[in-house]
């Protein structure tokens, strides 16, 4: 089991992200430049938080534009795990493997904070290391976490049940209370909070570690 | 005699802000009259901002060397052995002006400028802290630059991906108009060299990395030493625009460019641009630089040299790099998306030459621009300053008499003891400053031990992010704070200069941490007026000598003066003065830090330090409170007596009481003193855990209730004990007086109550009572509700 990590330039998680899997976890990792266009003996994929170049036109809009995407979404469609965190997810809802958008904070301002979390697993495989409705705490860190999608789609999403992470108390005005979803098939998830920084008892809580690793199961 | 220039002498020294001295003197040391662009190169090089003209002569009585310090004071950032062959990197830089007239930009900046310099010396930043000063929130101008600043500070630590970890925000009507942005920063060496900044090797090639230069920026160190007044705005151009991602992508290219050890000197383009990088590396290797403007990355065509040499584009760096591996380097940036060039060479000779279009446009010699530099000197009052011996007469008996029901302050209304505690918690100085630290992202690199607002430090583990150890387990750690009673500085600089260094000190002992080395911030008024000088010289002589006194010596700093607004009515209104410090620890040991709350009913709280009963004692005041200023209007008094020797013990032994786990929780004394010290342990213990405080206080002599209750000073720590090591703990302090050493003042108040309720009495009596979510409301939101929606609460 490899994980490949990407690095963009921007990225800012990527060391935490490598952290939490290797570190904490034990899961080998390795980095995937944004030039690269093969991910040879990569069993998951994770697209870590940051600003991946500058966040500059609007956040992951020119990151979709990155050769390494080409060969995620390939990964994806035959059914690789993909987990985008963060800027992360900002980036797979730009490259259209998510639906909706993430805008700017109801408040207007970054906030880094712990959020409350009910998890909603469903079919996703990076939460089945969760109970149905268990309640977690992963810290948030963004100033445009607020997901946004038209009435129609936020109900087939959650006919669907692919809304598998909602805010008990939401804290940038997101629809739904929405904090991660998946694609049907479950092998994608993209959420805002990040689970990385929630594996070391030393540097917090410890209810990210099903998340990854889920990767081990 | 000297050929008349081509441009009006006087005009350009206005603009330059130099004296007619300073000409004559440019003059004599170039045997000729200087053109345009080199009047301007020693306009910034001459300002205070980067030769310390007032205040070089002050600055000698730092204590700078230890066993500790590898790198003192001169270098981009002082450096601090860590032990296990681990070495710290770090400073602090004012962006006062800046932010003054452009407060997003101007602190985004001034984040990014102190960041290069800690990794200019091969250190990968690690955390960032802020110390901040506003005028009062109840002024809209004052919101819109708080507002500005701390998004402008968010922008940028965030997405460079260093957390920013402390900080420290007070507010104050001489802040009004000229607020203080003082910035922070903390590396890890991730090289074997240190990498300094002085040129080596003749004919070695000279690389310019990073962004391209603009005209933005023009002359922001001139700006930087002159006084604010409306006009100020106008200089909005002097002020640069930062740009996080590419400083993001520099720190990875250039840790890369020095760890291949072809990099022979670095210097970043701060103040002064490439005028001050290239005269401080030829004049630090005594060699020279030739320079071709040519070739330097340009963000618009028709630059003249004079905006060339005084540009202060960001995100730039001057590397001089081994000959023949230029190319390979200059790969590593332009991966990074960054700009890269050769853009001159080192030369055998003292001086800076600067070519465009095959002419010589300045040459200079570096000593005179970076040596020598003229020192301005100033009469030093023999006696304080009238107006200050004024303050120094008020004594306590001058306030009305106190009761166990409360006070009635001159011309106020009765205030029981319960709504004074409520009003200092509802000060934004004294309040939870969540609503700033919020914005900023103090948890990525995955290192962050302690939150802000979780202890008296900062606290980050020491796990290199990259190469060997980045995925071993780590059991150390550094802490770092900053602090400046900036209200007793303005009463007695010299006290106030000793009592910054020793509740840094004080804030890092009780999280455990050993308190290892100073870098400081001096924001002062202008050093022009008598009182201006003598409280610059005096809060001087008290950071000296308490430095001196917790062996913490000052590794570098920054100045900044001219800290003052011209009122429409013509006269100036100074800061207080504002001697910021910056202090760094070590943990030895994660698992022993220790933060404010409680942490189990039944703890005995114990109070160190001056005690409670010591009532005529001048190291324990209301002079200069919190209390005296919000309760009863007045800042006046002398603010208490600073005494070192018993910071030391009581810090010492705390130290060692938290390193042999006898300690549950630990805050120490300051602003709204006693009781604001117990309601934040309260506030700071979780909602869910429900644990107040309930303490029995000693008799107060002259029936001084207040003094018992909100007094400041004394070296005081709040101490909770857990009961099966209380044993322990009367022990060790027991065994303290025994040592031959001072005993450790110590005394039990009161215990951790099961129950969210602050409870203080004496005798039969009841002083304060209030649950625990009373005091959270006022704490909470003093500073959101003076902006607007109040913060929900946290998860």
């Amino acid at each position: 089991m490899t994980v490949g990590v990407l690095v963009f330039p921007g990225s800012n998680c990527d060391r935490d992200v490598r952290w939490a899997l290797e570190g904490c976890l034990g899961v080998p990792t390795t980095f995937l430049w944004h030039e690269q266009r093969q991910l040879d003996g990569i069993d998951a994929v994770v697209i870590p938080g940051g600003f991946s170049y500058g966040d500059y036109l609007r956040c992951g809009a020119i990151a979709r534009f990155a050769p390494v995407l080409e060969a995620v979404r390939a990964f994806a469609a035959a059914g690789g795990p993909v987990l985008g965190i963060c800027n992360g997810f900002q980036v797979l809802t730009e490259m259209g493997l998510l639906p909706g958008a993430l805008t700017r904070n109801a408040g207007l301002h970054f906030i880094c904070e712990p959020a409350e979390l009910r998890v909603s697993p469903g079919g996703c495989r990076w939460l089945q290391g969760y109970g149905a409705g268990e309640t977690i705490r992963l810290p948030i860190a963004h100033g445009e976490g607020r997901y946004q999608c038209d009435p129609e789609d936020l109900r087939r999403l959650e006919d669907n049940g692919q809304v598998v992470l909602r805010y008990a108390a939401n804290p940038n005005g997101s629809v739904g209370d929405v904090a991660g979803i998946s694609n049907p098939a479950g092998n994608v998830l993209g959420l805002m909070p990040h689970p990385e920084r929630a594996c070391d008892p030393v540097t917090g809580g410890v209810d990210g570690r099903p998340l990854l690793a889920s990767l081990l199961r | 005699m000297v050929a008349a220039p081509d441009y009006s002498v006087a005009e350009a020294l206005r603009k330059e802000n130099l004296s007619q001295a300073d000409y004559d003197e440019i003059c004599r040391r170039l045997g000729r009259a200087p053109n345009r662009a080199e009047l301007g190169m020693f306009g910034v090089m001459w300002s205070e901002h980067c030769c310390y003209r007032n205040s070089r002569p002050l600055l000698q009585g730092f204590p700078t060397t230890g066993p500790r310090i590898l790198v003192g004071p001169g270098e981009n950032a002082g450096v601090v052995d860590l032990g296990e062959g681990q070495r710290l990197a770090f400073k602090i830089e004012s962006h006062n002006h800046p932010s003054a007239v452009e407060p997003f930009q101007g602190a985004a900046t001034g984040v990014g400028g102190i960041l290069r310099d800690i990794f200019t010396m091969g250190a990968r930043p690690i955390a960032l802290l802020n110390a901040l000063r506003f005028g009062p929130l109840e002024d809209e101008r004052n919101v819109g630059l708080m507002e500005g600043v701390v998004a402008g500070i968010a922008h940028y630590g965030n997405c460079v991906g260093v957390p920013t970890v402390g900080g420290e925000v007070a507010f104050d009507a001489s802040y009004s108009g000229n607020p203080l942005v003082n910035a922070m920063a903390l590396g890890l060496m991730e090289t074997e060299q240190i990498v300094c900044s002085g040129a080596e090797g003749v004919g070695y090639p000279v690389v310019y990395v990073g962004s391209t230069t603009g005209r933005d920026g023009m002359g922001g160190a001139s700006f930087a030493s002159a006084e604010l007044t409306e006009a100020s705005l106008d200089d909005r151009p002097a002020v640069q625009v930062g740009d996080p991602f590419l400083e993001k992508g520099l720190i990875e290219a250039c840790l890369e460019a020095f760890q291949s050890g072809d990099v022979v000197a670095a210097q970043d383009m701060g103040a002064a641009g490439l005028t001050c990088s290239c005269s401080e590396m030829a004049a630090k290797g005594g060699l020279g630089i030739e320079l071709d403007l040519d070739r330097v990355p340009a963000r618009e065509a028709g630059m003249t040299p004079y905006e060339f040499l005084l540009s202060e584009s960001q995100e730039r760096m001057l590397f001089v790099v081994k000959p023949g591996r230029e190319q390979a380097l200059m790969e590593r940036f332009t991966r990074w998306g960054l700009q890269a060039a050769v853009v001159g060479r080192v030369l055998e000779d003292n001086i800076v030459r600067v070519l465009q279009k095959g002419e010589v446009a300045a040459e200079v010699p570096a000593s005179a621009l970076a040596d020598d530099t003229p020192i301005n000197h100033h009469e030093l009052l023999s006696e304080p300053p009238a107006e200050i011996q004024a303050h120094w007469r008020w004594s306590e008996d001058q306030l009305p008499a106190a009761s166990a029901a409360g006070i009635t302050p001159a011309g106020g209304t009765a205030t029981s003891w319960n709504d004074a505690l409520l009003a200092l918690l509802d000060d934004p100085t004294i309040a939870s400053k969540r609503w700033v630290y919020r914005q900023y992202d103090h948890q990525v690199q995955a290192n962050t031990v302690v939150p802000p607002g979780g202890a008296d430090a900062a606290v980050v583990r020491l796990r290199p992010q990259q190469g060997e150890g980045a995925m071993a387990p780590a059991t150390r750690g550094v802490a770092a704070v900053v602090d400046c009673p900036n209200r007793w500085v303005a009463l007695d600089p010299e006290r106030g200069g000793m009592a910054a260094v020793a509740e840094a000190a004080r804030n890092l002992s009780c999280v455990g941490a050993e308190p290892l080395a100073v870098t400081d911030n001096l924001n002062f008024p202008s050093p022009e007026t008598p009182t201006g000088y003598w409280q610059l010289a005096q809060a001087c002589r008290g950071l000296s000598a308490a430095c001196s006194a917790l062996d913490t010596p000052v590794t570098g700093g920054n100045v900044s003066l001219y800290n003052e607004t011209r009122l429409p009515d013509g006269t100036m209104q100074p800061i207080h003065p504002t001697p910021v410090v910056g202090m760094v620890g070590l943990v030895h040991d994660l698992a022993q830090v220790r933060g404010q709350a409680w942490r189990e009913a039944g703890d005995a709280i114990w109070l160190l330090g001056v005690p409670l009963s010591e009532t005529a004692d001048a190291r324990v005041t209301l002079a200069g409170s919190s209390y005296l200023e919000r309760i009863h209007g007045a800042l006046t008094g002398r603010p208490p007596e600073i005494d070192l020797v018993l910071e030391k013990t009581v810090q010492a032994f705390l130290r060692q009481a938290i390193a042999a786990g006898l300690v549950a929780s630990a805050h120490d004394l300051s602003d709204g003193g006693l009781a604001v010290a117990l309601a934040e342990a309260c506030i700071a213990s979780p909602a869910q855990a429900s644990l107040g405080a309930d303490l029995a206080l000693p008799a107060a002599a002259r029936g001084r209730l207040d003094r018992l209750l909100f007094a400041e000073g004394g070296a005081r720590i709040l101490v909770s004990v857990p009961a099966e090591r209380h044993q322990a703990w009367r022990a060790a302090l027991e065994s303290s007086a025994s040592a031959g050493a001072a005993p450790v003042p110590a005394e039990c108040l009161g215990s951790v109550l099961e129950q969210p309720r602050l409870r203080l009495r004496q005798g039969d009596q009841t002083l304060i009572d209030l649950p625990v979510a009373d005091l959270r409301r006022s704490f909470e939101q003093a500073i959101p509700r003076r902006l607007g929606p109040d913060l929900p609460p946290t998860a």
